[in-house]
């Protein structure tokens, strides 16, 4: 493996999809290589800060690697596009910023609904409206779960490193494809525009997820594209294979049809929740660091766990007992990880540091009678290592 | 059409095949014009020489919006507006389908208004039908883009004080490469224009007049779905090629105003990703 990026950079790799070695590489840019690496078809985006960066990376790459990038009139018609392209067969993408993720809003619950895998990054910044577009947030968590009417099964990464903006990308695509589902990235500005080293494994070593297909021909019999197997994810057709299917957002039967009752759809939604809420075990990701005899265990995530991991450190080399738990899937978030923690009974206490009010402390109290103490900030700033670690030691 | 327990081949409507028979009946009104409308994109099809595997049909929300839920082909109900972008995204990842959107008036140029316009702009591989019945139908009558003025909506209990848009004016100053507009009763002309659209690459739009009886016709006293037609007999007049499209608006209440008809614009301009 090259030593550093430089070569990496030569013209000659400049049409290689998986850009195998070593790179200093911004946190956007990784982004747009994991999707790259994923097998990224087309792109439909609209420029906002703080991703855009992802969206001119991909312009220059997508198109030279066979795949198709598009720059629409807004976030309404990006998110829409990139639906048609799954619905084409695509791994799809697209890449905006906290006003443009409220756009998406109501084609996040028509992905859901029809079960077409996408992708999206959410390059978050201070929020609400158009807030500081150029300064870091994290106040997006509840929207990414909660943000499009009624009840659906959604997952989010949580990346906190440019390594990790091009490793949860591609597992992005995969558990999209996986689930039929869709999946955000929640990346924060200060991870997007922060560089690092990167290391891209080789092409055989990117893990790929297949879409489930139909497992009869076209005509032969009838197809039902909304019956799902046991694990509830049902196999796709796409536009063109031949199977005619039907797809809409409004309630459906297996075949895809409007059926307009209170029982189907009940069945439906519990179906699309139920999709990622039982196979929360095989989704859920994170990272853990001398939990298991913390009597304070940090729970951090995006930039915001880089600060929480230093304070960490500190306290422990001040005996304090303490633990850092990062989830790289919010959503689904790590709670049978808590619950077990809890069982145990080691943990006297949670400390949940955000770039918000306090919306992810508001799951782990969910969880637990235990303090959960918050160090939060609105946006604009990120938590420090000192002020973690002063509430570490109160 | 489905309803029927005989098999004989001979009873079966050539069209059948490309119909989801076991949908039906419809939703739509008595009088409604959307099963002309369908009929004639059927028809399309039909004739186009592409395969209906190689179809795709679009659409967006309301009672036109429902039109790709009856055709036999891979078929999409969108959101309010956003058929046109949906599409795109089909039409850019599989550039050998054949992407025809069907919706209304209201989601076309209302709530999708952007999109119809950058999508005539970039000349994407479209083929549009508008379905125009000048006014909101499925919920129940309000007033939309293409009401004219004076004509009544449960929104405008006094008539409409808006200027309505010129749909075959918009999308040729948008860019469009083809721009149509026909009736429900003209309906070769039509099924004409939409075939055109499909052998034809960019951004192709044809408007077509429909009557909504239920909720428009009764209201501003232009009678039963009938009548309407009658109507578009009575005040048509075809001028395929009209350059004047900004002086060729529909004033459909104002009887003393004619229906300007045809395929005004068939231009080659370069495609888009196609």
């Amino acid at each position: 493996m090259p030593a550093e990026s430089a070569v990496q950079e030569s013209s000659a790799e400049k049409s290689a999809r998986v850009l195998t070695g070593s790179h200093f590489m911004l946190g956007d840019h990784a982004c747009a290589e994991g999707a790259l690496a994923a097998g990224l078809d087309m792109f439909a985006g609209y420029p906002i800060t703080p991703s855009t960066e992802v969206a001119e990376h991909l312009a220059v790459r997508l198109p030279d690697v066979g795949g198709r990038f598009v720059q629409m009139e807004d976030e309404l018609a990006s998110i829409a596009a990139i639906l048609g392209a799954s619905a084409a067969g695509a791994r799809s993408f697209t890449a905006t910023s906290g006003p443009g993720f409220s756009l998406m809003m109501e084609n996040i619950g028509l992905a859901a609904m029809m079960e077409l895998p996408i992708v999206i990054v959410n390059v978050q910044r201070a929020s609400p409206s158009t807030g500081l577009p150029t300064m870091v947030g994290q106040s997006d968590i509840l929207q990414a779960r909660w943000g499009s009417h009624g009840d659906y099964g959604i997952v989010a990464y949580c990346p906190s490193s440019p390594q990790e903006c091009f490793d949860l990308t591609i597992d992005a695509f995969n558990a999209a494809d996986r689930y039929r589902v869709p999946v955000f990235i929640l990346m924060d500005e200060v991870v997007g525009h922060m560089a690092e080293r990167v290391i891209i494994p080789a092409k055989g070593e990117i893990p790929f997820v297949a879409r489930k297909g139909p497992t009869t021909q076209p005509g032969e019999g009838q197809f039902l594209p909304y019956a799902p197997d046991d694990d509830l994810v049902p196999p796709i057709a796409h536009a063109g294979e031949g199977y005619k299917v039907h797809m809409t957002g409004l309630t459906h039967d297996e075949r895809g049809y409007p059926a307009l009752t209170a029982e189907t759809h009940d069945q439906l939604v519990n179906r699309l929740v139920d999709k990622v809420r039982l196979n929360a075990a095989d989704i859920v990701d994170f990272e853990e660091d001398r939990v298991d005899d913390a009597e304070t265990v940090v729970i951090a995530y995006g930039c915001t766990a880089r600060s929480a991991r230093a304070a960490v450190n500190q306290a422990r080399a001040e005996s304090i007992r303490c633990g850092l738990l990062r989830p790289k899937t919010i959503w689904p978030f790590p709670e049978q990880r808590i619950r077990r923690l809890l069982e145990a009974g080691t943990v006297k206490r949670f400390v949940v540091p955000e770039i918000n009010l306090g919306q992810l402390r508001r799951e782990v109290e969910r969880l637990t009678q235990l303090p959960t103490l918050g160090l939060n900030h609105a946006g604009g700033a990120m938590p420090t290592p000192d002020a973690i670690l002063e509430v570490i030691r109160s | 059409m489905s309803t029927t327990q005989q098999t004989d081949a001979a009873v079966i409507h050539p069209f059948d095949h490309l119909m989801r028979a076991d949908r039906l009946p419809h939703i739509m009104c008595a009088g409604c014009g959307i099963g002309t409308v369908i009929h004639a994109y059927a028809r399309a099809i039909s004739e186009s020489g592409i395969e209906p595997d190689r179809h795709v049909c679009v659409s967006g929300i309301g009672c036109s919006g429902r039109a790709a839920g009856y055709v036999n082909v891979d078929s999409y109900h969108t959101t309010h507006g956003r058929a046109l972008p949906f599409a795109l995204g089909i039409a850019v990842q599989n550039p050998e389908l054949t992407v025809t959107v069907i919706s209304g008036d209201g989601d076309l140029v209302a709530i999708g208004g952007n999109h119809f316009i950058h999508a005539a702009r970039r000349n994407a591989n479209l083929n549009v039908i508008c379905i125009n019945n000048f006014n909101y139908g499925m919920t129940g009558g309000q007033v939309g883009p293409t009401t004219p003025v004076g004509a009544k909506g449960t929104t405008a209990p006094k008539g409409s004080v808006e200027q309505p848009f010129n749909l075959p004016h918009l999308a040729k100053a948008a860019g469009a490469s083809f721009v149509a507009r026909w009736t429900i009763l003209h309906v070769r002309q039509f099924t004409d224009a939409v075939l055109r659209s499909m052998q034809k690459k960019g951004f192709c739009f044809t408007e077509v007049l429909s009557p909504c009886p239920t909720s428009f016709g009764r209201r501003n006293k232009l009678g039963e779905g009938l009548d309407e037609v009658e109507l578009y007999r009575q005040r048509s007049r075809i001028e395929n090629g009209a350059q004047n499209l900004e002086e060729l608006g529909i004033d459909i209440v104002n009887h003393d105003e004619p229906i300007t008809l045809g395929n005004f614009v068939d231009v080659e301009r370069p495609g888009f990703m196609v």
